[in-house]
């Protein structure tokens, strides 16, 4: 199942990497009390970067990808995104939120408003779009995703992938120059798993900036320019795809190899 | 039909068998009696047995209802009619209707104005209970209270224009300061409103109400079923933004804030209402000025608004409580700030899940406005216990009064479950 692969061509035209830095996080720490989720974190994503972060669940990935929209607060070490860095002051961290979008595992639509208010809702209010622009915007990438035809049923209607799209494209109405995804397929069927990485594709062949926690190894392989291998909170190992999964440096990657791509 | 069967098969039917009817025992009554009352030994058992109780009932009330005396004047009066027949005394309702209505001090040529105001309620409510209607309605429920005040207690007008220009001027200042800082615009407007009162108060000349328009009516002649009506509708919609407010501050970061409304919904669920009222009537006067004369009414309805609004702010704690931690997260991670995030996505999904527990309160705080007849204001329950049945012509009439106090309660209280669940239809988004 980890293997699903796109059977169509990627344009790879489009998915380069620029020299400018988009995250810059040096030497960050984080515990949950005492205990310690995130060991040292240097991590430098340049502008046009596909990061697809992999690891044994508790490994820290989806709290590394949350601090970087800051929710979660990390305790020591240095986070700057876009420019902005990354403190308590909540002015700099709803800049960096509104620049920042984030899709979740579990989708976290609005149930109480239709798929177009959905996407509409924080233009409108966060960057004082005007409603008509915001819905045209909105239904512009509602195709993208393609699912037009939705705009004003409510999620509970949808499927979990159609749902899953919807978030995507909610994400994308914010303009957003980076985009976090949190396992976005882990709570799909495999038909859907494919409708969600198709769309992920193609925000990648658009030279999108993503970090994906995922554990799609199919899709890691043909879209990742790096994969970032954690455990117990620590970067273990991190290489071009094919580097990563034909030739692994450490033991504790080649062992979590195995399992993952061993049946 | 298609050629290879054609000649294997002897009979072909070309005509439609029309339809039969259903066997006689298998349609209408009949069948519905038998599946639903009589299906067997034991159902057939208990059909009889309500049906007698049915039939009990009805013979001891019907008569009673039907015989009932509506033109006298007296209790003695009414049994002289019925001459030992069974039988109501309907007469104290219509004898006593306006002291039931109104109470027995307000000034019964002025009667119209508690009535316009109640008309002039509904328009004001519509916009509020449903919110298809178009938003410019809610102008007219914004002036409403500041109208109902000067119709019901009349005097000068200026009074209600003081207050609403005060409430006006924070509202001004809160929006041009507001935005840019929350607190600012917070504290300005409370500062500019009570501006606005102070010097307003000072304006009012000192007799502006004896040669009034409306005749003036004070506090305490306020009665009947209208001061239940009147402190209901005040005390529900003050509390339930109050109690919205001490729900979010009792899950705020700030430990100041935080403690505080703990404190507050904690102590104020901890004590009897009635205990309050008391402190109402009795002991806030301590608290205040001397000079200062704060209206009962006021006294009152501060009271019954604490108390219900630390109901709610639990119940609106548990909505809170109940979202998924998602719906935050997913607010947050779109820029939304703190205020819109609650405004736009956390209350609107908490209150719906609130509607139930809300309107078990509200219906609960209506009918507790009849305490208030024990610090003897004289509502539609002070009114039956106190002038009514003390009275020498009616001492002794308590099916009939208490009945039609239970009848006007239920019929409010009804409503506003009906409307409770229309609203939960209404906004239920959820289905397939």
């Amino acid at each position: 199942m980890s293997e699903l692969m796109s059977d169509r061509a990627i344009d790879r035209s489009k998915m380069q990497v620029s020299d400018e830095v988009a995250i810059e996080i040096t030497n960050m720490n984080k515990w949950y009390g005492s205990f310690h989720v995130l060991r040292d974190i240097n991590l430098t994503v340049n502008q046009g970067e596909r990061i697809v972060i992999a690891g044994p669940s508790g490994s820290g990935k989806s709290t590394l990808i949350r601090c970087l929209n800051a929710l979660e607060e990390h305790q020591q070490g240095k986070i700057v995104v876009d420019g902005t860095e990354l403190s308590n002051d909540l002015k700099n961290i709803d800049k960096i939120r509104s620049e920042v979008g984030m899709v979740f595992q579990h989708f976290n639509l609005f149930p109480h408003l239709t798929i177009l208010e959905n996407c509409t809702l924080a233009p409108i209010w966060v960057r004082k779009t005007p409603k008509k622009e915001a819905e045209e915007r909105a239904m512009h990438f509602l195709e993208k995703v393609k699912i037009p035809e939705q705009a004003h049923k409510y999620p509970g209607m949808l499927s979990g992938g159609q749902q899953q799209r919807v978030a995507i494209a909610r994400s994308l109405c914010m303009m957003p120059r980076i985009m976090l995804f949190d396992e976005p397929t882990s709570a799909l069927d495999p038909e859907m798993i494919k409708e969600v990485l198709d769309t992920m594709i193609e925000l990648a062949e658009e030279g999108m900036t993503m970090l994906c926690v995922t554990h799609e190894m199919g899709f890691a392989r043909q879209v990742a320019n790096r994969v970032i291998f954690m455990d117990a909170g620590q970067i273990v190992e991190q290489n071009e795809p094919e580097e990563f999964f034909n030739n692994p440096k450490s033991d504790r990657t080649k062992l979590f190899l195995s399992q993952i791509l061993g049946h | 039909m298609s050629d290879t069967h054609a000649h294997s098969i002897a009979f072909v039917r070309d005509t439609e068998i029309p339809p039969s009817p259903p066997p006689a025992g298998e349609t209408g009554a009949v069948k519905w009696l038998r599946e639903n009352l009589f299906s067997n030994a034991v159902n057939s058992a208990l059909t009889i047995a309500s049906l007698l109780v049915i039939y009990i009932l009805l013979s001891k009330t019907l008569p009673w209802l039907l015989n009932g005396v509506w033109t006298t004047s007296s209790l003695a009066e009414c049994r002289e009619v019925l001459q030992g027949k069974t039988g109501a005394c309907f007469s104290v309702l219509t004898e006593r209707w306006n002291q039931l209505l109104y109470g027995f001090k307000y000034p019964s040529d002025q009667y119209w104005r508690p009535n316009l105001a109640l008309v002039l309620l509904l328009f004001a409510i519509a916009p509020v209970l449903f919110f298809d209607l178009p938003r410019k309605l809610l102008a007219f429920t914004a002036v409403y209270p500041f109208l109902a005040f000067w119709l019901i207690w009349g005097g000068t007008i200026l009074a209600p224009i003081v207050a609403l220009v005060g409430f006006a001027a924070g509202a001004f200042v809160f929006q041009t300061y507001g935005k840019s800082s929350f607190a600012v615009g917070f504290f300005g407007a409370i500062a500019a409103a009570f501006a606005v009162w102070i010097i307003g108060g000072m304006l009012i000349p000192d007799g502006a109400s004896d040669n009034a328009m409306l005749q003036a009516v004070p506090s305490r002649d306020l009665g009947g079923f209208m001061l239940n009506l009147m402190l209901g509708v005040t005390c529900v919609s003050l509390s339930l933004p109050l109690g919205i407010a001490l729900a979010l501050g009792r899950q705020s970061d700030m430990p100041l804030i935080k403690w505080m409304c703990v404190v507050f919904i904690e102590f104020v669920r901890g004590v009897p209402l009635i205990t309050l009222l008391f402190v109402a009537s009795v002991m806030l006067a301590y608290f205040f000025p001397p000079e200062s004369t704060v209206d009962l009414f006021l006294r009152v309805v501060i009271m019954i608004t604490m108390f219900s609004a630390a109901y709610i702010a639990e119940v609106i704690r548990g909505g809170l409580a109940a979202l998924p931690k998602g719906q935050y997260e997913a607010a947050d991670s779109l820029g939304l700030d703190y205020p819109q995030a609650m405004r736009l996505i956390i209350l609107p999904q908490a209150l719906k899940i609130s509607i139930p527990g809300i309107v078990n309160v509200a219906v609960g705080l209506f009918k507790d406005t009849t305490l208030v007849s024990v610090i003897s204001m004289f509502d539609l329950v002070g009114m039956i216990r106190g002038p009514i049945l003390a009275s020498t012509e009616w001492n002794g009439v308590y099916w009939e009064l208490l009945g039609f106090a239970a009848l006007l309660f239920f019929v409010v209280c009804y409503g506003i479950s009906q409307y409770s669940q229309w609203l939960e239809r209404r906004l239920a988004t959820d289905h397939r």
